[in-house]
């Protein structure tokens, strides 16, 4: 019960927040709806005001006329279509308008969404389930759908009407508004109570569904090895469990709410009999000026009073669950996104005369661009020359992950990092694209500090090839283009020649336009690994970085990529992380790691003379050989 | 479709009734105040009787109180059957996706199954809470006040039987219009899903290419996508509401009109032409409600067709009648198998596949990116039927083996492994719900991961995060190895799991498991020859045929494929040899 304070101020928040968002670029629409809906009320207001008139001033008349002439009433009723055909046209117009802007909100709160997340740090995607994440962009934003499009316009309408009425009974009799307003006022602190016990589970209930999302998609995603292992039933337990707590704050959450309906009907009719009792009263006992027949018009306008406020409570429920959900949006949207500092960017540049200039098209040829604080800049020669100065890491404070790394590479020069796995590697190549920061010593990229650098610059300049392959629904030719958007066909394939996929891609039966799904699991992982390559291969960075990029792929095959890579090295820095000898064993420096520390460094024949870990770890290859 | 919808209400049945009963109690006590209500004025305070006043304020006290009462019931129950049925569907759902093959796997994407079990699911709900609790109350009014209008006025009365059918023509007109949208839009919605699973789970490779701009285009795409059918669905739906109050309008015209007529030839009063009125807008805004449950009923159709498309999904492998339960051997048989995963003849990745391997045997399999070497090995757990041919296991035709027993006798390490948040020991009880501690450490130094597990802070109890990622690629394939380990399988398929594991490392699982476990027969995908070079015999695969079989010594003899591979990693070995 802790946790209600804070919800309830986000609750505020968050709904201003939705506004916003409806002001921003809808608020002329906006207004429009407006005024269609009370357009719309004032027609169902003067609806129920007609049967009285038609009574009155012309049905009363007609009855005394020897010749009834309907003339009279028929221009009557011709009017009155006319202002009702008014509302019924206002009615389709903002309901039409609303569901548009509904929609669009929608669209710009998801758009928004995704954009923030593209900014935000790698560390966030590695400690949260993917399911719940993307619960936010359909569970959540669903929520704001149906209060957006049908809940708004009926509180508007409803809040028109009460004001309206409460001025009518006003005039009526203040004193039975008195207690008019004390009922009100009771039903609202109690419709405050239920609501906030439903606002309360409702956000449960999103986040459970969000948990409930998260574990569907791991287990999902996991199918293959669930039917492995036989996994089905301990699978199903699992789910049981979220399952039933998820039916249990729905129902609590729907329950809270449903009981705002009854209870407001009837609070109305109690109101409506204490009214009758103190009305009564008060005229019998001639205390106020209140007529038996001014007692009857307020108690019918008490009834258009009630009526409105309870239709508010109805709709509440949906408000209630869309604030939930917006809740989890903005907490989403609200995440801290990467930090970035630099300033450095890279440009286009040709030389002229022995100096870099800058170049609005493309040359081939790229510069650092560095502004000083005198408003002047220099331009450094992209070369892919990086140096590791004393830098110690952790991905948590409470454990150091690497210790003192000092290390250069020269442009050009193949570094390998070999060790246990754990040892540290991978890390390593997360500084250098700044995935995480260092906490202590110094990177430097052609000699700039990397934290000068702007992040998007610096990774544009990298190739990075992962173990893990990740293509993307779409074609393969689409996803070798991912490497470089405006790549030609011809480039595309040039690159798939180079890193040998070319050959199983024209087995495949649509060729580069085969499409792939999902994980692409029609392909092999080694098949997948060539596709990244490819990919890699088509960005034509100065810098590469290759964690386990050929681990699945058959050593022949190797054998062909690795030697259109050696041509492709030339000019190239590249770090390579591998197990395999034939991998790492033309490298100018292989590192061998240990816990966080680079405890040998050399060449391959340096390492092998030197009889230490790197011999120890690789004599288990061939030694029967 | 609404019968097997409705199959699964089940242990909500009660609820589901009770909510209709306390709401029909409810509308009981609406439709009878309004009555008290008119006395209450005509005798009580025209008359100003306060005796009366009090009396019939009681008595509408009493039915308010009455309708309170029974309005929280239904309330409370409408919630609790509505919530626990859909808590049954996406059960159903999820205990379906566990019964599914892999050919069903391949079929439905994760995204679009993930969609089905929530927002979907939501749908239904919210439907479903509308049809018990509106459905009842609607046609009750609508009947009550009908009779009412009946008996006041027949005449006058026979503009509702004109009015509601033309009302039923305009409601049927948009649902039938507005359906076929709203299949489109939750298709779309299945993009949308798969768009953000992608870029989660690729966050590294977007970061890398700096293809931030790129995803949020393909996103925007789905989102506009979205916006476009939603908005062009929804705008159908909203002439509902317009509907309807043209419908109550030209009624409420229509009554005033020819009434005012016949009150002036004397057939009726005004007091009745003002309550045929009051009658006349609770018909239609019973119906304006019954309205609302087809709008809410157009939504989830399609929703709810998405998830009967799930549930009807036939799994392609069964369980046969009478299964085998126990596996003798760790025999393998492969007899002129052939396969292909869209089960046709002219498409096949496999063929001509014939093997005899005995129990205990160590076999390599050893062939280029593409040749089919996962798949061979994968119709050994019957993870696919083959297309022709007979696979044994024990000498019995995996298909009359009851599945599970099968899959524990064969333990595979896919070549795409897979994690589970949780902690280490949580992933290996995958292996063995009852493993104990010993058995576990156990599994665990025969795939070398021990060393590294006892060096985390947490040991045994480290947290793993989902998919693995706090974890690098060689600890992942050897927590993969032990989880299949604790199995205690008959047969052990590692399915090029070694990979990202240093060849030492790679050279003493190998060493552990000859040692260890000589009696499973094991099967060894792999790229080093050095991983498979020991094996009793080595499958040489070439194109989804077997191109040879045979020792390290006869492959290196006579094979030409084996020696290319051979020859282009020795290399690396002989310059340590000669070190």
């Amino acid at each position: 019960m802790n946790n209600k304070p804070r919800f309830s101020k986000s609750t505020a928040s968050s709904a201003k927040r939705l506004f916003s968002y409806i002001s921003r670029k809808h608020l002329g629409a906006f207004i429009f709806v407006m005024i269609a809906i009370v357009v719309s009320a004032v027609a169902g207001v003067v609806g129920s005001l007609f049967l009285q008139v038609l009574i009155d001033d012309y049905i009363t008349p007609l009855l005394s006329m020897a010749n009834p002439v309907f003339d009279e009433l028929a221009k009557a009723i011709l009017t009155m279509a006319g202002i009702y055909l008014l509302g019924v046209a206002a009615t389709y117009l903002y309901n039409r308008t609303m569901v548009v802007i509904a929609q669009g909100v929608l669209k710009d709160i998801r758009d928004e969404m995704f954009v923030h997340m593209q900014k935000m740090p790698i560390s966030y995607f590695d400690t949260h389930t993917h399911g719940d994440t993307m619960s936010r962009y359909t569970n959540d934003t669903d929520t704001l759908r149906q209060m957006l499009a049908q809940s708004f316009p009926q509180i508007i309408s409803s809040i028109f009407t009460i004001v309206s009425v409460f001025f009518a009974m006003l005039t009526t009799s203040w004193m039975l508004t008195i207690v008019v307003m004390l009922t009100v006022l009771f039903m609202l602190r109690v419709a405050k109570s239920l609501t906030g016990k439903s606002a309360k589970f409702f956000f449960e209930q999103q986040q459970s569904l969000g948990k409930t999302n998260g574990y569907i998609e791991e287990m999902i995603n996991g199918q293959r090895v669930v039917k492995v292992f036989c996994h089905e039933e301990e699978s199903k337990v699992g789910f049981n469990e979220l399952n039933d707590e998820l039916c249990h704050v729905a129902t609590e959450a729907n329950r809270f709410a449903n009981f705002l309906m009854p209870f407001m009907g009837n609070m109305g009719y109690f109101q409506y009999v204490l009214l009758a009792i103190v009305g009564g009263a008060l005229a019998v006992s001639g205390i106020s000026t209140l007529t038996l027949g001014g007692l009857v018009a307020f108690l019918q306008l008490s009834r258009s009073f009630t009526m409105p406020v309870s239709q508010v409570s109805q709709q509440l429920n949906a408000v209630v669950m869309a604030l939930a959900g917006a809740q989890r949006i903005f907490e989403l949207m609200d995440e801290e996104v990467e930090v970035d500092e630099g300033y450095v960017t890279l440009v286009n540049a040709s030389c002229e005369n022995d100096k870099l200039v800058e170049s609005e098209v493309r040359t081939g040829l790229w510069a650092w661009k560095h502004p000083h604080h005198d408003g002047t800049t220099t331009l450094t020669q992209l070369k892919g020359d990086v140096v590791f100065d004393h830098v110690d890491f952790s991905y948590t404070p409470d454990k150091q992950i690497l210790y003192d790394i000092s290390l250069y590479a020269k442009p050009g020069q193949k570094v390998a990092f070999v060790g246990a796995t754990g040892a540290g590697k991978t890390t390593i190549t997360n500084l250098i694209n700044r995935f995480y920061d260092i906490a202590d010593g110094k990177i430097r990229y052609d000699g700039i500090n990397i934290n000068k650098i702007k992040k998007a610059d610096l990774r544009r300049s990298l190739g990075i090839v992962l173990q893990d392959t990740n293509l993307f629904t779409g074609t393969v030719m689409e996803n070798i283009r991912y490497g470089k958007l405006d790549a030609t066909d011809e480039e595309v394939i040039e690159a798939a020649k180079r890193a040998n996929a070319h050959y199983f891609i024209s087995l495949l039966p649509e060729g580069y336009h085969t499409k792939l799904e999902g994980d692409a699991s029609g392909l092999s992982q080694g098949q997948r690994q060539l596709l990244s390559i490819a990919r890699a291969e088509v960005a034509d960075t100065p810098v590469m970085i290759l964690d386990e990029a050929t681990s699945s792929i058959d050593t022949r095959t190797e054998a062909i990529v690795s030697k259109g890579m050696d041509a492709l090295m030339e000019g190239r820095t590249v770090f390579v992380i591998a197990h395999r000898i034939s991998t790492v064993q033309n490298s100018n420096a292989i590192m061998v790691m240990d816990q966080g520390r680079i405890i040998e460094r050399g060449d391959h024949d340096e390492l092998i003379a030197e009889k230490g870990k790197y011999h120890q770890l690789y004599t288990g290859a061939f030694e029967e050989a | 479709m609404i019968k097997q919808l409705a199959a699964h209400i089940k242990d909500y049945k009660t609820a589901s009734i009770k909510t209709g009963i306390y709401v029909s109690f409810e509308v009981l006590m609406e439709v009878a105040i309004p009555f008290l209500m008119a006395y209450l004025i005509d005798y009580g305070i025209e008359a100003g009787n306060m005796n009366l006043i009090i009396g019939l304020g009681l008595g509408m006290l009493l039915a308010a109180g009455l309708s309170l009462f029974f309005g929280l019931l239904s309330a409370h129950y409408a919630a609790k059957a509505s919530a626990g049925y859909a808590k049954n569907l996406r059960q159903a759902i999820f205990y379906k996706v566990q019964e599914f093959s892999f050919t069903n796997i391949d079929k439905f994407s994760t995204a679009s199954l993930i969609t089905r079990q929530t927002t979907d699911i939501t749908n239904i709900q919210n439907a479903y809470q509308m049809i018990i609790r509106v459905a009842v109350r609607a046609p009750i009014m609508l009947i009550f006040s009908l009779v009412m209008a009946f008996s006041i006025n027949p005449e006058l009365s026979l503009i509702f039987l004109a009015v509601i059918p033309l009302l039923g023509v305009g409601l049927y007109v948009i649902v039938v219009k507005a359906h076929p949208i709203f299949e489109k839009v939750f298709r779309t919605y299945d993009h949308l899903n798969n768009v953000v699973q992608e870029n989660l789970r690729g966050i590294r490779v977007v970061k890398s290419f700096v293809r931030e701009d790129h995803e949020e285009k393909k996103f925007e795409e789905v989102s506009e996508r979205i916006y476009q059918q939603f908005s062009k669905a929804e705008k159908i739906l909203a002439f509902n509401a317009p509907l309807m109050q043209f419908a109550i309008y030209t009624s409420i015209l229509l009554i005033s009109w020819f009434g005012a007529q016949m009150i002036v030839s004397g057939y009726m009063t005004t007091g009745q032409l003002a309550s045929l009125i009051t009658y006349a807008t609770s018909i239609l805004m019973s119906l304006m409600m019954l309205s609302f449950v087809f709008v809410m009923i157009t939504i989830s159709r399609a929703s709810a067709e998405r998830v009967v498309e799930v549930l009807n999904e036939t799994v392609d492998l069964e369980n046969p009648n009478s299964p085998v339960t126990t596996v003798k051997n760790g025999n393998v048989t492969f007899t002129n198998v052939g396969f292909s995963y869209s089960n046709s003849l002219d498409k096949l990745c496999l063929q001509d596949v014939n093997l005899k391997i005995a129990s205990g045997q160590t076999i390599g399999i050893i062939g280029g990116t593409g040749s089919s070497k996962s798949s061979l090995v994968q119709l050994i757990p019957r993870l696919y039927d083959v297309t022709t041919g007979i696979v044994e296991v024990g000498d019995v035709d995996v298909r009359k083996y009851d599945l599970q027993t099968l899959r524990d006798a064969v333990s595979v390490v896919l070549q795409k492994n897979i994690l589970f948040s949780g902690t280490i020991k949580e992933n290996l009880r995958w292996g063995n719900k009852e493993a104990t501690d010993e058995q576990m450490i156990h599994a665990c130094k025969l795939a070398q991961a021990d060393e590294f597990i006892s060096a985390f802070p947490d040991g045994y109890d480290t947290y793993i995060e989902q998919g693995g990622g706090n974890v690098s690629g060689g600890q992942k394939q050897r927590l993969c190895i032990a989880r299949a380990l604790l199995k205690n399988p008959k047969i052990l398929i590692l399915d090029d799991s070694t990979s990202a594991v240093d060849t030492r490392t790679d050279a003493l699982i190998r060493e552990a498991f000859l040692k260890e476990i000589p009696h499973i027969t094991k099967f060894i995908i792999a790229q080093r020859i050095a991983s498979v070079m020991d094996a009793d015999a080595i499958i040489v695969m070439e194109e989804g045929r077997i191109d040879a079989m045979g020792s390290h010594e006869e492959l290196l003899a006579s094979n030409e494929i084996y020696q290319e591979v051979y020859h282009s990693q020795l290399k690396g070995g002989n310059d340590f040899d000669e070190q």
